[in-house]
């Protein structure tokens, strides 16, 4: 027997929803992975020529940089506001926010709650590392009890800077909110998982159903002080163990992962 | 809505008709004294327009949803109050920033802090200096009647269009709530086409970034400069004013919004005593009307200054005028409106020492 090699044709390339733009991320950082699992759902949902993407203050401000869609920059916390606006203005667009846990969980916690609540049909894209990256690795909402940060050096102390917040279980409980999951992207497994979150995450605005929000732990070796193979495995055991994976919430009726 | 007869109307509601003739498809609001009837009344209007109504969490909010759907190219308005407006100032550096079209009610109350619900205009610094962070303007329009909260509402979303640049209506709590005849002779515009540079999906393979983010500080002070420009384009086309009785007279007074009305009564009293009397109101706040009340200056005795404030509009007076002139002011603050005679008292101790 023999088989015939195509080697001329290509099985794999980068997503038509990824610039050329070289990416600024920090090695063992997960943000380069989940742009690529976002505009890859985009482009095999065929929907990259009517999607609006909103970008964040943090990690990911140059986002706009790096997905070739139409893009709106907003301040610290306020994309789901922004997005809202975009989405009510232009209904058949497909809107989403991407945002970093201090951007989202901190100074914009008013601006998810409320979109979440009205059921605003957009999906957000929500990076849990931890602490806040771009400013130097400083103590977030979502910071692990004991966690060192630049602003909590001998680790958070519950009883001066409280607890971490669940977002995703916090976000369920309002009606709005049709379906919340919580992925990784710490393995292959875990990568595949997510990509199929964010699939279901935009089909649910596709079909007009509500707010979707996938919430994916990720990785920050820079400030974790740790290699990028010991911070990925991290987002599956000691970030998982606070904030366990799976999905929260799904009223879609359709029975998604 | 138009009609060759006149109706009857609090300015608060004539904004909102002038929102809905010029194609506004958003807005977002936040209940905030005294301008509830606008998001009360838009509530109603809009939907059955086919327009969109959202109630904000926050002002904060509101003026982050005015940025998305403006990115997007179509008319958008928010409304509040001095406190209000006060928070959405982040948004509104974005907006100017990000050279996006957009425009801004503000129904100014007394101050600082919580104040009261009494007319005020101690937003002036706030409105005509840029009001949030990094060097940018709004274009300010000051109505001084329930017809002007409608024209010149309508007028701002056009000037908003043309600059690409948030535009404000500064009125107060009497223009607000007090009711006037107006007539609408205008026809109301068709929901324009969005912008072609409007973020509502690629087009032919191009895609449209609305940023406000330059690293690198040649590219910002270059982004700037253009900025700078445009501030002047509003300063050469755009600048408005109103003058009454300003040929010949012995004092001008200078006046906008609410205190203008006021100094119409002080006129008349000043009048009947043979004083000759002219009053001088600047319709935009910026660009502010120096080189015409420059000119006014220089041919009369004393320009006198009227406001509800500690004197902010004054200093543009004074800039305008750079010594040519003796300048008065008379105020008060808090909610406080001056009576026309206690205007003239003022008026007459200042001219007795000039």
């Amino acid at each position: 027997m023999t088989t015939t090699l195509c080697t001329d044709e290509q099985v794999f390339g980068r997503s038509a929803g990824l610039t050329e733009a070289r990416m600024h991320y920090c090695p063992g950082c997960t943000h380069g992975l989940i742009h690529r699992l976002v505009a890859e759902t985009l482009e095999e949902l065929d929907v990259l020529d009517r999607t609006v993407g909103v970008c964040p203050v943090g990690c990911a401000v140059f986002a706009y940089d790096y997905f070739n869609i139409d893009m709106i920059q907003a301040s610290h916390g306020r994309a789901p506001a922004v997005a809202t606006g975009a989405k009510r203005a232009v209904p058949d667009a497909v809107v989403f926010t991407y945002q970093g846990d201090g951007d989202l969980a901190s100074i914009g916690m008013a601006e998810i709650v409320h979109a979440a609540a009205r059921g605003e049909k957009i999906t957000v894209v929500f990076i849990n590392n931890s602490l806040y990256g771009m400013t130097g690795g400083q103590m977030a909402p979502t910071t692990l009890v004991g966690q060192a940060t630049t602003t909590s050096p001998l680790g958070r102390d519950p009883g001066l800077a409280g607890y971490p917040i669940r977002v995703s279980e916090l976000l369920a409980t309002l009606d709005g909110a049709v379906y919340i999951t919580r992925q990784a992207v710490g393995s292959p497994k875990a990568v595949q998982a997510t990509k199929r979150a964010l699939r279901t995450a935009f089909q649910v605005q596709l079909d007009g159903k509500g707010f979707s929000l996938v919430e994916i732990l990720s990785s920050c070796p820079t400030w974790w002080g740790q290699s990028p193979r010991e911070a990925l495995t991290w987002t599956e055991t000691g970030m998982a163990a606070q904030y366990p994976l799976g999905v929260v919430k799904d009223t879609t009726g359709s029975g998604t992962e | 809505m138009t009609t060759q007869t006149r109706k009857l109307m609090k300015g608060n509601e004539a904004l909102c008709h002038a929102a809905i003739d010029a194609g506004c498809l958003c807005f977002f609001g936040y209940p905030i004294t005294p301008q509830n009837q606008v998001p009360e009344y838009l509530s109603a209007l809009m939907p059955k327009h086919g327009r969109v109504f959202v109630q904000a969490e926050s002002e904060v909010a509101a003026i982050n949803m005015v940025y998305g759907a403006a990115a997007t190219g179509v008319r958008a308005m928010t409304s509040s109050s001095s406190p209000g407006i006060s928070l959405k100032q982040e948004g509104i550096s974005y907006i100017a920033g990000a050279e996006l079209p957009c425009v801004i009610i503000n129904v100014q109350r007394g101050g600082p802090g919580l104040g009261n619900i009494a007319p005020a205009q101690s937003d002036y610094f706030q409105a005509t200096r840029g009001g949030g962070h990094g060097d940018y303007r709004t274009l300010v329009l000051a109505p001084a009647s329930v017809q002007e909260m409608y024209d010149l509402t309508r007028d701002a979303f056009d000037l908003a269009d043309k600059y690409r640049n948030p535009v404000m209506v500064m009125a107060d709590a009497i223009l607000g709530q007090m009711m006037e005849p107006i007539a609408i002779t205008r026809p109301p515009l068709p929901l324009p086409e969005p912008h072609a540079w409007g973020t509502r999906g690629t087009r032919k393979g191009c895609r449209t970034l609305v940023n406000s983010l330059y690293i690198m500080p040649s590219e910002l002070e270059a982004v700037n400069q253009r900025m700078q420009e445009k501030y002047a384009r509003m300063g050469r086309e755009d600048t408005r004013w109103e003058e009454t009785a300003t040929e010949g007279a012995d004092v001008v007074l200078v006046a906008y919004g609410s205190a203008a009305r006021v100094c119409r009564t002080t006129m008349d009293i000043l009048a009947a005593e043979g004083v000759k009397v002219g009053l001088f109101r600047p319709i935009t706040l910026y660009p502010y009307p120096s080189d015409a009340l420059r000119r006014v200056g220089e041919q009369t005795k004393l320009l006198f200054t009227v406001e509800l404030s500690a004197g902010q509009m004054v200093e543009d007076v004074r800039l305008a005028l750079e010594g040519r002139c003796p300048i008065g002011f008379y105020g008060r603050m808090g909610g406080v409106v001056p009576t026309p005679e206690e205007v003239a008292d003022a008026v007459r101790a200042k001219l007795a020492g000039v």
